[in-house]
């Protein structure tokens, strides 16, 4: 390593700054002209010929599916990587009956569909629920009755089964060298953990945590099928009313493409917070 | 005229790794003020000595004093030691200033906030007075400029002097060094020796685990020379370098010229 190099060139084309966002004179090339035509021209088509007059009266439920959706994503990544810090943690350095335990979870999870596990939480937990009389006259009755409980549960535990097992390679692959020195200064294990340790894991976790939570924005559609009215589920809905098929289905996956990036840019912002040079 | 106080005493540890006994009953004591550099060839275990000071390699048997306070130990049931109170190594920890071979920087911290971590959150000083000595520690060691900079932009030398301003910065009784400049190129191993010759010209009390032979014969008060596991001889600079008695020193200090 030398003195004031330039950042490193593969490591600074994967991250996303200001400099990279195109300027108004960069559109000015000729290939880019004609991708900007060619563009310009499809959408034209898909706005003239294609069938929106159903779009302004199903505005309103869209607007609420997507909140729908959006809350599924966040509070299932944010439950599921709660759960998945201990469950990396304990795979590291765990005693073996918690370490088992976490692996035979993230391994029985992530070999099974979601979509299953979904299907049955809902069919199974949900039917067995009404027949225990404390159940039913518990608090939680009126949340066990609905259907989105056992949507978060399912998403919530396969986030956290697949985040489990990332968070124990970036937990294993922090140096040993930088806990080493924190406790050559005299740190405790959970001042250790808290400010050295966990934010070093985060933080080499962090491009794969993208991916991932893309990948769970994709997942919660699944729970349309077990009647929770996300974005997925209005789309379906606009379907069998109108008897229009594409329409729907093309701004349906415009959303999500809208969604992913701008889950990709928050979390671009975020890793760059703080740069890394190679690995 | 006074005795110097006594700042670290080590008696007659022992360190095995498995079948391999690594270090065979080696004692020291440190004075405040002393600076001690530790030289011997590769595997003698001068390194593991340095790391059973804080506890970072837990010795066999024997027992470390930290400015007049014992480390209390406890069998670990395995024919080893373990300490028997986590806190008191914690606390005692602070007094020394651990320097590594690697720098051992955080990555996610700027070269600022690596400084004040261990004053903030493990000394429970405050955050203006943390930043103030630590803006004036990086200045000392001539990294005044870099404070905002994350580690992995910094070159060798200057991670290692960032990483010597980190140690310096809990005030620690005892500065250790664990071969601070066997990490770096050659031409960046001055800017880091230059650094510790200043500490040591202050009389910071230091325990220095050397390759740089001309360095530890002008900046050291003491020499320990080990070699297989124990203290083959010691003695001032000038008894070691210029009138080494044993024949594995007078060996060891030939194959370096």
């Amino acid at each position: 390593m030398t003195d004031t190099t330039p950042p490193d060139v593969t490591t600074h084309a994967m991250a996303f700054t200001p400099e990279d966002l195109p300027t108004l004179r960069s559109f000015f090339k000729p290939h880019r002209i004609v991708l900007l035509l060619i563009a310009a021209a499809l959408i034209f088509c898909i706005v003239w010929f294609m069938r929106w007059d159903w779009l302004p009266q199903y505005l309103p439920r869209l607007g609420h599916g997507i909140l729908i959706t959006l809350a599924m994503l966040f509070s299932t990544a944010i439950l599921g990587f709660l759960l998945a810090v201990p469950l990396g943690l304990v795979q590291v350095t765990g005693p073996w009956p918690l370490k088992a335990l976490a692996k035979g979870f993230c391994t029985v999870i992530r070999g099974t569909p979601l979509l299953l596990q979904l299907w049955l939480l809902y069919y199974g937990l949900g039917s067995l629920f009404p027949q225990f009389p404390a159940i039913r006259q518990s608090f939680l009755w009126p949340y066990l009755r609905e259907s989105w409980p056992y949507g978060v549960a399912a998403l919530t535990i396969s986030f956290a089964a697949y985040e489990g097992e990332v968070m124990r390679g970036a937990f294993a692959g922090v140096p040993a060298g930088e806990i080493e020195a924190a406790r050559a200064y005299g740190m405790n294990r959970w001042t250790l953990f808290r400010r050295i340790w966990l934010p070093r894991a985060i933080h080499r976790a962090l491009p794969t945590l993208t991916g991932e939570t893309v990948l769970q924005l994709k997942s919660t559609p699944l729970v349309a099928t077990i009647t929770v009215i996300d974005v997925y589920s209005v789309i379906s809905k606009v379907r069998q009313d109108t008897f229009i098929t594409y329409e729907p289905l093309l701004l349906l996956a415009m959303i999500y493409m809208c969604l992913t990036g701008i889950l990709v840019i928050t979390f671009r912002y975020l890793e760059n917070r703080i740069p890394t040079r190679g690995a | 005229m006074t005795e110097p106080a006594q700042a670290i005493a080590v008696t007659d540890l022992h360190k095995r790794f498995g079948p391999l006994e690594v270090l065979k009953g080696v004692s020291l004591t440190a004075n405040e003020g002393d600076v001690i550099a530790i030289i011997g060839g590769s595997g003698s275990g001068k390194s593991t000595f340095l790391r059973c000071i804080n506890m970072l390699e837990l010795p066999t048997s024997g027992s470390v004093t930290i400015h007049g306070e014992t480390i209390a130990m406890k069998n670990d049931g395995h024919g080893g030691l373990m300490p028997s109170d986590r806190k008191q190594v914690q606390r005692l920890r602070t007094q020394l200033g651990m320097v590594f071979q690697s720098f051992n920087l955080w990555q996610h911290m700027t070269i600022l906030q690596n400084v004040t971590e261990v004053p903030i959150h493990v000394l429970g000083k405050s955050k203006d007075e943390a930043i103030e000595t630590g803006e004036a520690l990086l200045r000392r060691v001539g990294l005044f400029e870099k404070r905002d900079a994350y580690p992995a932009f910094l070159s060798g030398g200057q991670q290692q002097r960032a990483a010597i301003a980190r140690a310096l910065a809990i005030q620690p009784l005892v500065m250790l060094f664990d071969e601070p400049t066997s990490a770096l190129d050659p031409q960046l191993v001055g800017e880091v020796l230059t650094v510790i010759g200043d500490l040591a010209r202050e009389k910071r009390t230091m325990i220095l685990v050397t390759h740089e032979m001309k360095f530890a014969r002008k900046v050291a008060n003491h020499i320990v020379f080990l070699a297989e596991g124990v203290i083959d001889e010691q003695g001032t600079p000038d008894e070691i370098f210029g009138n080494p008695r044993s024949e594995r020193l007078k060996k060891f200090i030939s194959s370096i010229h």
